[in-house]
């Protein structure tokens, strides 16, 4: 795997479309995520982006750090623009009034705020009317642009703004609800989760979810130093800490068969991941060990529909 | 004279819309305006339209979506009424920053609650200031020729702004009116297909919709009120130019029986029909010098127009289908107020709301509202504004 990489390194495109000098935080693994599904799409692609960090970092007109074509209309709702942009090149392509001559991606891409909260309708009503697009959550698990408050996907026990720790409290007491779970439960040709720390097998499932006709969700874990209170340059081994302790499993499902992307044989115990991140500072063993069942408990889950796919 | 076809109003726009060959159009489901949609997307599905329908999941996201088609470079087409409307709010105030062509029939209708379908104007006043170009049709035909012009007015380059074509609900959206219709050829030589002036389109990149930080916000801003102030001329032009072709002429407002009127009544939309029987009746049996104001165009507003038209009256009897809560006047009313405040000479502006969820607006009210407003104007009442027709 390891050995590939290096490999793949060299094949990787040289073209970048998300242009330098936006203004992210330092270490921010979201901007890693987008400027590796830019080299991955090249210039063949339009985006509708929600409002979030995303859109502010990287649209302070008349700065745009944006080479490619690129809309934002409102923070709920890039599923839905996204979706007339696919329609009305369809409809320009059928009069022959728009270039026909090549495949244009459309991605819509949203924080988890504007995906799971929020823009969560949007989505279930783009993924089943079956637009050709490819929706891409980039999820730091908070709502970062607006000061680190809570999200549904905020973890169990992180601390956030608006899901504070305290005397009467752990924080965060709900569990990360899964969207790419919802994803699937709509039925269509490609749903995974992905990671900038693995930045071959988010490049291949980018490539996927481009080349397959009709709907495409991907979810990205984009750990943020900024609201997950932890040095800028941890962003890239923190997302690997997710993956070898079983919190973020990278899996795709095609067509509905699951598939596990990046194995280990061989997993740490989630205290690895928790414990370089100032969110989780304040929880005790006990909770430590109640996270640690979850996650054991969540990943077991996903085991049986894998095996269930190759059975 | 070309021959008149007896149709409901609701598919006559539908025919203006297909007669524009929209590439898009994206709705939601609500009464008044289902007719119109419903009868879109079995033209499309007869293949009588090459339009994509998008069949979205609400009006926010329908607007979304319109968002979307427009920016891609694409003619598109919505239609809504009360609550989706207020559901597409935010949306609203987007679509002409970012200078998106769209139209949009609004079947006006009362905003909840209590929940109604019957109609009044509180949908489009609660949108007053998004930045839409508003107009009102009265009849079939006015709703006919108003969605095509909206199409040509709205993508001139001069003014990509979106506009709203509004029809009061049910009593004109659902009744069958005489229409004449324009042939193809006629339309594709009046409305040739959309040319963007930027789209999303690889070969070009743009952002849209990019960060208005401080420095520029501003700026912003005031561009698009120019564009909007600016897009009446254009809308004359195109009023002009279609008059000239087909011989029905529109003006921003229209007037019935003016000239020497001392008093004058001021409407929009459908009750304008009843309101002229009543002038009518008061000119020919009663010999009262009255006559009427329609107000066609209601955003931008023609200040200018209406300063013109009510020099030298006497009083202005001003109905509006709204309310403003707790406010001056009726939304019209405190418009025409305060456009007419710096005027020497100025009417007195009597401000009466009627017909609010679907009540009856009868000839005898709008002749009751005549001689209230010449009483008070006589007596200089000071007053905000009166409910006409309401139980006390
Ligand atoms: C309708 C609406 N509600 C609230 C906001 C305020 N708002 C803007 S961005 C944002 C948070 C974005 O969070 P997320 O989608 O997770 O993206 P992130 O900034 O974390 O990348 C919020 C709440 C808004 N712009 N629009
Ligand atoms: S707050 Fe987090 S997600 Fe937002 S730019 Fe900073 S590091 Fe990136
Ligand atoms: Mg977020």
């Amino acid at each position: 795997m390891d050995a590939l990489n290096v490999y793949a390194a060299k094949l990787a495109p040289q073209q970048e479309s998300l242009a330098p000098g936006h203004r992210a935080c330092q270490g921010c693994a979201e901007l890693l995520a987008v400027r590796l599904v830019a080299k991955t799409l090249g210039r063949d692609y339009i985006i509708a982006n929600a409002t979030g960090c995303l859109e502010i970092v990287t649209s302070s007109f008349p700065h745009s750090a944006w080479q490619v074509p690129w809309i934002h209309v409102a923070f709920e709702n890039a599923a839905a623009v996204a979706s007339g942009v696919e329609a009305g090149i369809k409809s320009l392509k059928k009069k022959g009034r728009y270039p026909v001559d090549r495949k244009i991606t459309i991605v819509a891409q949203a924080g988890d705020g504007g995906t799971v909260d929020i823009g969560l309708q949007a989505l279930s009503g783009a993924l089943e009317r079956g637009h050709d697009f490819i929706y891409i959550c980039y999820d730091n698990e908070a709502y970062m642009n607006t000061g680190i408050q809570r999200s549904s996907s905020t973890p169990y026990g992180a601390a956030t703004t608006t899901s504070p720790a305290g005397k009467e409290s752990i924080g965060q007491v709900t569990m990360k609800k899964n969207v790419a779970e919802i994803a699937v439960a709509h039925d269509i040709p490609y749903v995974a989760t992905a990671s900038p720390s693995y930045p071959f097998d988010l490049m291949e499932k980018v490539r996927k979810a481009a080349d397959m006709e009709g709907p495409a969700y991907i979810h990205v874990l984009a750990p943020c130093p900024t609201g997950w209170r932890m040095a800028p340059n941890l962003a890239v081994s923190i997302g690997r800490l997710a993956v070898e302790t079983k919190v973020f499993p990278l899996y795709e499902v095609v067509n509905g068969e699951y598939r596990m992307t990046v194995q280990y044989k061989h997993h740490r115990p989630v205290k690895d991941y928790l414990k370089p991140q100032g969110r989780f500072r304040h929880l005790q063993e006990k909770e430590i060990e109640f996270i640690q069942q979850y996650v054991d408990a969540s990943y077991e889950k996903l085991l049986k529909k894998i095996a269930m796919s190759e059975g | 004279m070309a021959k008149k076809t007896g149709i409901e109003v609701s598919l006559g726009i539908s025919e203006a819309v297909k007669l524009a060959d929209v590439d898009a159009i994206a709705a939601y489901p609500i009464t008044p305006q289902t007719h119109i949609v419903e009868h879109l997307s079995e033209l499309v599905a007869d293949g009588e339209l090459n339009a994509e329908f998008i069949p979205v999941e609400s009006e926010h996201s329908a607007m979304s979506v319109c968002a979307g088609t427009a920016a891609a470079g694409a003619r598109t087409y919505t239609a809504t009424s009360s609550q989706g409307l207020a559901l597409m709010n935010e949306i609203l105030f987007i679509i002409p920053a970012l200078r998106l062509p769209i139209v949009m029939t609004l079947a006006n209708r009362a905003l909840s609650g209590p929940i109604s379908i019957w109609n009044d104007h509180s949908d489009l006043m609660s949108v007053r200031d998004t930045g839409w170009i508003a107009i009102f049709a009265e009849n079939g035909q006015e709703a006919f020729d108003l969605t095509l012009q909206s199409f040509k007015i709205a993508e001139d380059h001069r003014v990509l702004l979106p506009i709203s074509v509004n029809i009061d609900g049910f009593t004109l959206s659902h009744v069958i009116e005489p229409h004449e219709f324009l042939s193809q050829e006629e339309v594709n030589e009046f409305l040739p297909p959309y040319q963007p002036l930027v789209q999303l389109n690889p070969d070009k990149p743009v952002s849209m919709g990019m960060v208005g930080i401080p420095e520029i916000f501003f700026e912003a801003k005031k561009a698009q009120d120019v564009a909007l102030i600016e897009s009446k001329a254009v809308i004359k032009e195109v009023f002009k130019d279609f008059g000239d072709r087909f011989g029905r002429y529109y003006n921003v407002i229209e007037s019935y029986r003016t000239e020497d009127a001392e008093t004058l009544l001021l409407t929009m939309g459908s009750i304008s029909e009843t309101a002229m029987e009543a002038i009518d009746v008061m000119r020919d049996e009663q010999g009262r010098r009255v006559g009427l104001l329609r107000l066609r165009l209601w955003r931008p507003f023609p200040v200018d127009e209406l300063r013109e038209m009510v020099k030298g009256v006497k009083t202005l009897a001003v109905i509006d289908r709204a309310v403003s809560f707790g406010g001056t006047g009726g939304p019209v009313a405190g418009e025409i107020r305060s456009a007419l405040y710096s005027t020497a000479d100025r009417p007195y502006v009597a401000s009466f709301i009627a017909g609010l969820g679907g009540r009856d607006v009868t000839v005898k009210d709008f002749m009751d509202m005549a001689a209230l407003a010449e009483k008070m104007e006589a007596e200089g009442e000071i007053h905000e504004y009166k409910m006409i027709g309401v139980r006390e």
